[in-house]
């Protein structure tokens, strides 16, 4: 499969990874490489297998509702690149 | 001749569920409280943490499917959603695409006496983002992240909408639906129930729909309507003018009136959604299914219909008293302890009604209870105090929820019974009014009003006006 | 320290050394050999000094009597340990410090393991070479011009270096096997879910186990009877009160220690032929079925069978892998932890400089692997594909299992390779773990053990499956071979007076 600089682009939005002019050559030759490999499953016949998300069925796994936690905040900013007033300080995100 | 257009409506509802903790993690879900104070390494998205299912979110989502009329997924997953944003700590959110809990329901609403059923596509689980709030002195954003794990329901309907009536009306079902139920309170002003409106238009007759756009942040019904006539005229516009409307989110601002596009070109809105494997599927047995149905309380179409037989007041005023959960728990208690229905329905209907508007205070904010009225209503049939008193005192109830008996005793409310003086009052009003009584007697009846209202005043309203009246006309019958 | 961790234990709780003395004996190999093996991200004297003084007191005070009180203990620093630095490997999590500890580390704290530091991987543990940390790569200490295999490379190379008796490690798609295989070490990755995933780091979700990586079998089935059981914290923990049989699921028991029996007369081992087909290395195939008539000659009945899938695992597996951790990764932006990047024009822009800044080639090309097959219009050619072909995978361990109580192959299709060969080249690099990914597709255990040495003096690894829950086939297996193994354990460090 073919990766286009489009779909590179795309990726990188998605990703949100940027990627220098060489590094995107790179990424779009690995990417198709890697792709063109796992085409390999296309030889399988999987109409009536079912999708396996977990190896082995286990569900229903609850919690009750019951307040277990504290307040950690100060615990839990401590690693932020930024903050303010007991938040978490971001470029602003709507004008 | 200008063509005419018809508008159709899909809703997008969030409902926070009223659970203690989060859907995720064991913080509390209280509403306020400083930022990010009620976080912990789940719902704020540290490397290594994990998410467990909070029992009690599956339970109310599938009781908001059976009483919406909707089939119950039985085996339902939770899937990924993955999009970047600051309020959402994992940049992904766990919601339902692939097997919702719940879908193909349908409630019955009413506009203009005219009745029809709006269908429910899904609902599914989710859990709610942070928030944002800018700071002006830095410009930029800060991150809480108190809300971020909060249980959410997302009830998509079918375009089944037509108008902004039938989009209110739809809203009002839902609402009632779900605080009868106990899965939220369903405050708009608040968020915890928010309303994202899918509208298109066409012309009428035209049996395809037109392309359809989202408009949200619409924060009460006001702005629903506004937004919906905005967004039908900004539609047709387009339409009459050649252009063609873009399928787009738009975001509402209420107070310019109008909306704008919401994206900008880093958001792909391809959400790349799989099932999240740190969560395994729910299974939801037909026993355990049963077990929710049966502990559903009764709902508001059922109340109705029990408060005519039981109760015996009017229509009306059984629309008014379970268009709220509130006002109807008080109603239902205050009987519980004793009162007669039709007097409980009076103090909610009157004095209750006015005392909101002139407070501004909605139904589901009612804060007195009915303990209290119920004790105000015993006082006033035992003739402890009389109808003027017991309006001011029921003040004091809807405002500061005082316990009536001890604040009459304490204020000297209390009724004069004793006969004697009110005897003696009356013979000096009679003596200090010669004109009045001799206007009584000469046939003017209503003379006496103004005795009794004298007698009153004199008693400083501590006086049963029916005693008053029976001994002003045994004295004057004299 | 020639001992291992269970006799190192022992002689702590006999009082002939203390938990000083071991945990200083430690630190002074650490001192010799680091520079030239670079095992370790993190190596905290200090905190473990303090805490062989609390250890000491409680073997002391009787309060602690496990096999393991007072032992050293190195941890893959993609496991959070509070306060200890916890960075996967990454630029991106250069700085993190966590304010908890996974789930796995505690119970070893409680069974008074003394925590020396935090090992080396590839970033991410993406890779199976080492050679992706952004703190530079660990050489194996049989040749250190060549790879220690990974991604728990830093655990497997401390534990062969002899630095510490035992370490944790992780394995999504043969990151504890591989490694313990390359560097002459023994590693369990245990059944999906056998041991908490709480606090581990998240690659792929469904794939992931902690596991131990020892100098012996003995080690690896004490540390995992510690490390193993419930956790209300992991939805995918396994819960010994749950209905298992109804699925058909038979937990064996996790007191795995008392399957460290020499007897495996009448067990039925199958070897898939599948597995010593094109690019096998001659020695590994010749050792590794070396080890299977050792097996036979002890009364196991040993046969080959057509295990089929094999060509199908690493596809599959990629895919998955990628998928996942291109979401689980997306939680590295520079909002809440880790690197951001210095300068930005907006909030997108933030994102992509931090994260391109942060993260390296092999992460960058997972997650953009991952992203795209999940993106609109190939969610189902892709990912969906996959799962279905996981299904078949599992089908075809499960039907061996009918037959087999414990499948026997090798754990790599050579022995380590010389650094820098295979990142030129992902896609031969990826090939590398053929014969470990379906062990993780299928959520089974696996064990990798030493069997002998290629024609240059460099360990081979035995790999022993076994059905799900059913650890302790591979673990009986495994011991029966060791106690007849020409050689005991590979010393040969210390044996060349390093």
């Amino acid at each position: 499969m073919v990766i286009t600089d489009e779909t590179i682009e795309y990726v990188g939005i998605l990703a949100k990874l940027e990627l220098s002019d060489e590094a995107k050559e790179q990424a779009k030759k690995d990417m198709s490489d890697m792709l063109d490999y796992v085409s390999k499953l296309n030889e399988l016949d999987t109409d009536n297998v079912p999708a396996m998300s977990h190896a082995f069925p286990v569900n229903n796994v609850f919690r009750e509702d019951v307040v277990t936690s504290g307040d950690t905040r100060e615990q839990l900013l401590s690693n932020a690149p930024e903050q303010k007033d007991g938040c978490y300080k971001v470029p602003k995100t709507f004008d | 001749m200008s063509k005419t257009y018809e508008t159709v409506i899909g809703l997008e509802v969030h409902v926070e569920l009223a659970t203690k903790t989060k859907i995720f993690c064991g913080c509390s879900t209280e509403f306020g409280g400083a930022p990010n104070t009620h976080t912990c390494p789940v719902c704020t998205g540290m490397p290594g943490s994990l998410p467990v299912l909070n029992k009690g979110v599956v339970e109310k989502a599938v009781a908001v499917g059976l009483a919406t009329n909707c089939t119950i997924t039985q085996n339902c997953k939770f899937d990924r959603k993955n999009y970047f944003y600051p309020d959402n700590p994992q940049n992904y959110q766990i919601s339902q695409l692939y097997y919702p809990i719940c879908r193909d329901g349908k409630v019955e609403i009413e506009v203009d006496g005219k009745k029809k059923f709006v269908r429910i596509h899904e609902i599914h689980m989710e859990e709610d983002a942070g928030k944002l709030v800018h700071d002006p002195f830095t410009d930029s954003s800060l991150v809480d992240f108190n809300r971020s794990g909060v249980p959410l329901i997302e009830i998509v309907s079918e375009p089944d909408m037509r108008s902004a009536e039938e989009v209110i009306a739809y809203l009002e079902k839902l609402r009632l639906i779900i605080q009868y139920l106990g899965a939220s309170d369903c405050k708009l002003n608040e968020g915890s129930m928010r309303a994202d409106v899918n509208l298109s238009v066409r012309e009428v007759g035209s049996s395809e729909f037109g392309t359809r756009t989202e408009t949200k942040n619409l924060n009460s019904f006001k702005a629903i309507a506004r937004a919906i006539e905005n967004e039908r005229e900004r539609q047709i516009d387009l339409i009459e003018s050649g252009e063609k409307v873009v399928q787009e989110t738009r975001r509402w601002d209420d107070t310019k009136e109008y909306s704008y596009p919401m994206r900008s070109k880093e958001d792909a809105q391809d959400y790349r959604y799989f099932p999240d494997p740190d969560l395994v599927p729910i299974v939801i047995s037909d026993a355990w299914m049963e077990e929710i149905r049966r502990s559903q309380p009764e709902l508001r179409d059922e109340k109705r219909i029990r408060y005519k037989e039981e109760y015996d007041i009017p229509d009306y005023d059984i629309d008014i008293i379970t268009n709220s959960k509130k006002m109807a728990d008080i109603f239902e208690e205050a009987i519980a302890l004793g009162a007669a229905p039709k007097k409980v329905s009076n103090w909610l209907m009157v004095e209750t009604m006015r005392l909101m508007k002139e407070h501004s205070v909605d139904a589901d904010d009612l804060s007195f209870s009915a303990k209290n009225l119920a004790a105000l209503i015993a006082l006033v049939e035992s003739k402890a105090i009389n109808g003027t008193v017991a309006k001011e005192v029921f003040e004091k109830i809807f405002t500061d929820d005082i316990e009536p008996e001890q604040y009459v005793e304490e204020h000297g409310l209390k009724t004069v019974n004793d006969a004697g003086a009110l005897t003696k009052t009356i013979e000096e009003i009679v003596a200090a009014n010669p004109k009045s009584v001799e206007d009584y007697k000469s046939g003017k009846e209503k003379a006496i009003g103004f005795l009794v209202g004298q007698t009153m005043k004199a008693m400083q309203g501590k006086a049963d006006p029916g005693e008053v009246n029976r001994i002003l006309k045994e004295i004057l019958s004299k | 320290m020639k001992l291992t961790a269970v006799e190192l234990g022992k002689k702590i709780k006999a009082g002939e050394i203390s938990v000083a003395d071991a945990v200083q004996s430690c630190l002074d190999r650490i001192k010799t050999l680091e520079n030239d093996i670079n095992a370790f991200v993190t190596v905290d004297a200090e905190g473990a000094m303090l805490q062989a003084e609390e250890i000491q007191r409680k073997i002391d005070s009787g309060e602690l009597t496990g096999p393991l009180a007072g032992v050293p203990v190195a941890i893959k620093d993609n496991m959070c340990t509070e306060g200890l630095l916890t960075s996967c490997s990454s630029k991106i999590l250069s700085n993190f410090i966590p304010t908890y500890t996974s789930e796995a580390v505690l119970k070893l704290r409680e069974a008074g393991a003394v925590i020396i530091g935090k090992t080396n991987m590839d970033e991410f543990a993406m890779g199976s070479t080492t050679e992706t940390s952004f703190y530079g790569s660990t050489q194996n200490p049989w040749d250190v011009s060549k790879v220690p295999g990974g991604s728990s490379g830093g655990s497997a190379a401390a534990v062969a270096a002899e630095e510490v008796p035992y370490a944790l490690g992780s394995d999504t798609g043969g990151s504890i096997r591989q490694p313990a295989a390359f560097c002459g070490v023994t590693g369990i990755k245990p059944t999906y879910g056998r041991v908490s995933r709480y606090g581990l780091i998240a690659y792929g979700s469904s794939l992931d186990q902690i596991g131990p990586i020892a100098r012996d079998v003995t080690d690896c089935a004490t540390v995992l009877e510690i490390i193993c059981g419930h956790d209300d914290k992991d939805s995918t923990s396994y819960d010994a009160d749950r209905d298992y049989e109804k699925n058909g699921i038979t937990d064996t028991g996790n007191d795995f220690t008392s399957a460290l029996v020499d007897d495996v007369k009448g067990m039925k081992i199958g070897i898939p032929r599948d597995y010593f087909g094109e690019g096998i290395d001659e020695d590994v195939k010749k050792h590794v079925l070396a080890a299977a008539d050792v097996l036979k000659e002890k009364g196991a009945v040993v046969e080959e069978f057509d295990l089929g899938m094999v060509e199908y695992a690493i596809p599959a597996y990629y895919i998955i892998a990628s998928a996942e951790a291109s979401s689980n990764l997306e939680r590295f932006d520079g909002v809440k932890y880790g690197y951001r990047t210095s300068e930005y024009t907006d909030l997108h822009n933030m994102y992509k400089k931090s994260r391109s800044e942060g993260f390296g080639d092999e992460v960058k090309r997972r997650i953009m692997l991952g992203s795209f097959v999940l993106s609109s219009g190939y969610y189902d050619a892709y990912y969906v594909k996959a799962l279905k072909t996981k299904a078949l995978i599992k089908k075809a361990f499960d039907d061996a299992f009918e037959k087999y109580d414990v499948i026997l192959g090798p754990v790599a299709p050579t022995t380590a390779l010389v650094k820098g060969e295979s990142l030129s080249d992902p896609l031969k690099m990826y090939l590398g773990d053929i014969y470990t990914v379906s062990v993780n597709l299928a959520g089974i255990p696996g064990i990798s053990l030493p069997c002998g040495f290629d024609r240059n003096g460099m360990p081979i690894g035995l790999q022993l499956l076994g059905q799900t829950f059913d650890e302790k086939s591979i673990i009986r297996a495994a011991y029966a071979y060791e106690c007849s193994r020409e050689y005991k354990r590979p010393e040969l460090l210390t044996e060349r007076g390093l």
